[in-house]
């Protein structure tokens, strides 16, 4: 068993160096055909071509790739804004053509030529606003006229003639993707079962023989020893790569394309097209509630609870989460994951998603339904008879990865008074945050202006998505498991959680019973509360533990080795009664 | 203000600062040499086991003591002036106190065997014990257990969850047969013996051999043979740590004597916890109780005496829990090791060998004694309210579904114990009361 266990372990490592080698490893060579595809509009691709000197030239780092790709990026837009943008002595002829008041056909002064009309037809377009305006002073019409310059060129040029921010990024991701050379690309399917493939196996391997460790129950040994589990340099070494990982997935995926293109023959198998980065990500995430859930399973096979538990967020990831959305997209079908709930799905009202299901007849008013069904209905009535744990530990994906890859870290949340006090204001923060954002959007979805109390509704969706989706639940969320535990975005950062949790504090029948007088205060189930939650506290004084925080995800009860706490739902008015402890006929304590 | 002076941070002493604190204005202090803090000396072996930190031990954050001031001192008390009303400190000057607990706990007993104070032998008591143990145990090839109690078993299962070869010498049939009866404790010496744990029954301990350093080499047993090792835990039982109350004019047996009200022999000096002997016991109670529960119950009187309500030491119906490895347990009522007169029984055991459940019950009035439970979690209120009605066994039985504290989708036993119950009791029937639940139809 332990040379099994061994070898798993061999082939993890083989498999994951692999896997990290191939990021090094990569080829690149930028070939005419694939210019004209990713970029399409003649104009662009030969304005590239003028700044691009290594066409068809082979290129040995990701990195050097991408800084060439930004390199022409910048010079094309250099050049299209000296020529086409409104220069500094032109804004200077306008300003002193403009004594007082300002009139728009002073622009003539631009010229006629190709880009002199240019220029006065894009200054009508930004600044046609200030004709006839009236200035007190020419500093206030010089700023002015700057300020519909900078904008034009913001706006306009680099979208019209360039590129802009948005464009490049995504440009980045697909010309890099689509120029990757070498063995991954020519053989992903190998380049699969030497990376993916092989840590599944090395771990199974590894997992499985757990077994055999001994009988079934409790095994926590050594937890507080382990350098991967308490933050030794295992630990923090894991949590940097994900941290890492994380921040390449959301903002620089055009440096991972090898780790996509392995993956390519999956999504062709599922939905019939190449993978991207998220296609990437979901598929790494299924396997690791997968592989993961198997140990899961392994180590709390004693507990009835924690199987079916396991089983069902495991089967929530696969079906739900990952197959479901993959087929649908196949059948021409908008994406769509029937388990995620506003605000944790916090896009779930932007405009494109609203005109996508829209525009998708009758399936895609029944997934907006649906959608709005769980948030109003769905919430509320199963937290009142199951708990908030229905969905937190039960269902949710990033509850189902916390249960499974994140279970080796649940002891690392910090279970202060301290911490409670931050986690209350933060995680409503982030709820106020996330109705505020989307109260906007759909303000700008109706109403067609952006703007509302002198905000772009487009701006703080964009601030929402970079900090709180992708930074918070997703860099803080999974980077920090080996540092502060798995649920730090559960318990500090998400909004649906907070919603969960308000309705599982003042509605519902689910609470934690202590068992009379049998607590002994050894504090196995506040250590093992991945909410950080100090069970003991109550436990000890005998009084039911009602917590908005609460996943129920059963772990305190498991680990208790005196039989004290115990997942009910019964009557909801008993939750509140007085703490009891049974025992001491001579005093009647009340705490 | 009245000065309040605690002699021990346990469980006990704690409980009494805590409801004092809770009753009263008092100055209150708690002195201990052993730690800064109140910690749970039950969470011992998982310190060792790598479950928890010792502060994961510590029901309190360190921020409490002050918020409710208790003061903390760490020292040594030395002897007690019940005269001046003093306690002579290690470290600090004397201090003056009003009322005074003494809750100094228990010490490993050690029965003079030759040998029992060699480097590498040591108790499991303690926090200092603890880091003594943690020294010895590195990198040894077998460690040697004598005493088959609750501390025993659970050093055997510390030792072995370092893979450290273990030998148990237990003295009894059965491992803790003094406690258990025969069935149970014959159920746990399998359970132990299935963990690769070398648990030797009959088996005293004879005599402990030392290396030429002085460290513990080997053992002797009873029956002369020797097992080699390079530990020794001596879990033998404990007794009450009375050393500076010794000689102070505070009357003491095996422990301090108390009366009903904790109280000992000088007036304003009580005594709790494992450290405390009652004259006249509570009835059906021994005098010296050494469980966390007693001490904590304990504390809970003394402070409402002290803050001016003079309240008995009634402790109710007994209760006690523990987990032998795998197995957890429970018991409610009294459950002997062997039937007093006129007891009835009735043992029900699963197939699996790891689970069951033993009830007595009173041969004529049928009425409900005590339950053991191994394997299923019962619930304390449902039982102790059986217990104070007087419930007869066929009530207890038919109530078993609302007595059951397991975890959802747990696999029930109700129906079969109560099957079980009738074939070997014809005559009355008992009907299980209640109904299943869907996920017990589904995944019972």
């Amino acid at each position: 068993m332990k040379i099994i266990k061994s070898i798993g372990l061999l082939l993890f490592i083989a498999g994951f160096s692999i896997f990290i080698s191939t990021f090094f490893s990569a080829n690149y060579k930028l070939s005419e055909d694939v210019l004209s595809a990713q970029l399409g509009d003649a104009a662009k691709i030969e304005s590239f071509k003028e700044h691009a000197d290594f066409i068809g030239e082979s290129i040995t780092s990701n990195f050097a790739f991408v800084a060439k790709l930004d390199e022409v990026f910048r010079s094309v837009n250099q050049e299209k804004l000296s020529q086409f943008g409104i220069s500094e002595p032109e804004i200077d002829k306008l300003v002193n053509s403009n004594q007082g008041k300002f009139d728009i056909s002073t622009i003539s002064l631009f010229g006629d030529d190709e880009t002199g009309q240019y220029k006065q037809k894009t200054f009508k377009d930004y600044g046609g606003w200030l004709d006839g305006r009236e200035f007190g002073s020419q500093e206030e019409i010089r700023s002015q006229i700057s300020n519909v310059v900078e904008n034009i060129k913001k706006y306009q040029i680099v979208n019209e003639k360039g590129f802009d921010k948005y464009k490049i990024k995504d440009l980045k991701y697909s010309i890099t993707k689509a120029s990757s050379m070498g063995k991954v690309s020519d053989s992903p399917g190998l380049f699969l079962l030497l990376t993916y493939v092989l840590c599944i196996v090395g771990a199974l391997m590894y997992i499985l023989p757990k077994i055999e460790d001994g009988p079934p129950g409790i095994k926590n040994n050594g937890i507080f020893h382990s350098a991967m589990k308490n933050v030794g340099w295992l630990g923090i070494l894991t949590g940097s790569f994900l941290i890492v990982f994380y921040i390449v997935l959301y903002f620089y995926p055009e440096y991972m394309t090898n780790w996509i293109i392995m993956v390519d023959p999956v999504s062709q198998f599922l939905k019939g097209s190449d993978a991207g980065r998220f296609f990437l990500y979901g598929f790494i995430y299924t396997l690791c509630i997968l592989v993961m859930g198997v140990r899961m399973i392994i180590k709390y096979r004693h507990s009835k609870y924690q199987i079916v538990r396991t089983f069902s967020v495991m089967f929530f990831q696969t079906a739900f989460a990952f197959l479901i959305p993959e087929i649908l997209l196949r059948l021409n079908q908008p994406y769509f994951d029937f388990k995620n709930i506003w605000p944790l799905d916090y896009d779930f009202f932007f405009d494109n998603e609203l005109n996508t299901l829209m525009a998708n007849g009758s399936i895609g008013v029944f997934m907006l339904g649906w959608g709005i069904a769980l948030i109003i209905i769905g919430v509320p009535v199963f937290v009142y008879f199951f708990g908030k744990r229905w969905y937190c530990s039960w269902v949710c994906g990033c509850g189902g990865l916390a249960e499974t890859l994140g279970d080796p870290y649940r002891q690392l949340s910090d279970k202060s008074l301290k911490a409670w006090k931050v986690e209350r204001w933060m995680i409503h923060a982030v709820l106020a945050f996330a109705i505020v954002m989307t109260g906007g959007v759909l303000y700008t979805y109706w109403t067609g202006s952006s703007e509302l109390f002198g905000v772009s509704s487009y701006d703080v969706r964009s601030v929402y998505g970079a900090w709180i989706g992708a930074g918070f639940a997703g860099v803080v969320g999974t980077g920090f498991y080996p540092l502060m535990g798995n649920r730090v975005w559960c318990r500090y950062g998400c909004p649906l959680a907070a919603y969960l949790g308000i309705v599982q504090r003042f509605k519902s029948r689910f609470r934690i019973t202590t068992n009379g007088g049998q607590c002994i205060s050894c504090g196995n189930c506040s250590t093992y509360c991945e909410m950080g939650i100090d069970v003991r506290w109550y436990a000890q004084r005998g009084q039911n533990i009602v917590r908005s925080s609460c996943v129920g995800c059963g772990v305190c009860s498991s680990v208790c080795p005196r039989g004290v706490l115990n997942l009910e739902n019964a009557d909801s008015d008993s939750r509140f009664s007085e703490p009891l402890l049974i025992g001491n006929d001579g005093v009647k304590i009340s705490s | 203000m009245k000065h309040v002076v605690i002699i021990g941070n346990g469980i006990a002493g704690v409980t009494a600062a805590r409801h004092i604190r809770k009753l009263s204005d008092y100055d209150i202090t708690i002195i201990s040499a052993e730690s800064d803090y109140f910690w749970s000396r039950t969470a011992l072996m998982y310190v060792y086991m790598g479950h928890m930190k010792l502060k994961h031990t510590q029901p309190y954050e360190n921020w409490f003591w002050e918020k409710n001031r208790i003061n903390l001192l760490n020292d040594y008390v030395k002897t007690i002036d019940h005269a001046s009303k003093k306690v002579v400190l290690d470290k600090s000057e004397a201090m003056s106190y009003d009322v005074l607990i003494i809750a100094t706990g228990a010490k490993p007993n050690k029965f003079g065997w030759p040998g029992q104070d060699l480097e590498g032998v040591s108790g499991m008591v303690s926090q200092q014990d603890l880091a003594y143990i943690e020294k010895y145990t590195k990198n040894i090839n077998r460690g040697v257990i004598v005493g088959g109690g609750l501390i025993g078993v659970e050093l055997a299962e510390m030792l072995a969850s370092r893979n450290i070869p273990v030998s148990f010498l237990v003295r009894e049939e059965e491992f803790w047969d003094n406690v258990l009866p025969q069935q149970e404790a014959s159920m746990i010496s399998r359970h132990i013996r299935e963990h690769h744990i070398d648990l030797r029954l009959r088996t005293e301990l004879k005599e402990i051999l030392a290396d030429e350093n002085g460290r513990v080499k080997a053992v002797i047993t009873g029956d002369g043979k020797e097992i080699p090792c390079q530990f020794v835990g001596l879990t033998a039982g404990v007794s009450p740590n009375i050393e500076m109350v010794k000689n102070s004019g505070i009357e003491t047996k095996r422990g301090v004597l108390v009366d009903e009200f904790m109280e000992t022999n000088i007036p304003g000096i009580y005594a709790i916890g494992d450290c405390a002997e009652r004259r006249t016991p509570a009835p059906g109670r021994a005098p010296v109780e050494q469980v966390w529960y007693t001490g904590r119950m304990m504390g809970e009187t003394v402070a409402k005496t002290i803050c001016g309500e003079k309240t008995e030491y009634l402790p109710g119906h007994w209760f006690n829990s523990a987990k032998f490895f795998d197995i957890e347990y429970q018991t409610y009522g009294r459950v002997w090791n062997k039937l007093k007169e006129n007891e009835a029984e009735f043992y029900w055991e699963h197939a699996s060998g790891k689970i069951a459940m033993h009830f007595v019950y009173d041969q004529t009035s049928k009425k409900f004694l005590g339950v053991n439970t191994f394997g299923i979690r019962l619930r304390h209120e449902v039982f102790d309210r059986w217990l104070k009605q007087e419930a007869d066994i066929f009530t207890v039985l038919s109530g078993l579904r609302e007595a059951n504290f397991d975890p959802e989708f747990f696999k029930r036993y109700e129906e079969e114990i109560v099957n079980a119950f009738n074939a070997a009791h014809p005559g009355k029937e008992v009907v299980l009361k209640g109904k299943k639940s869907i996920i017990e139809k589904i995944f019972g």
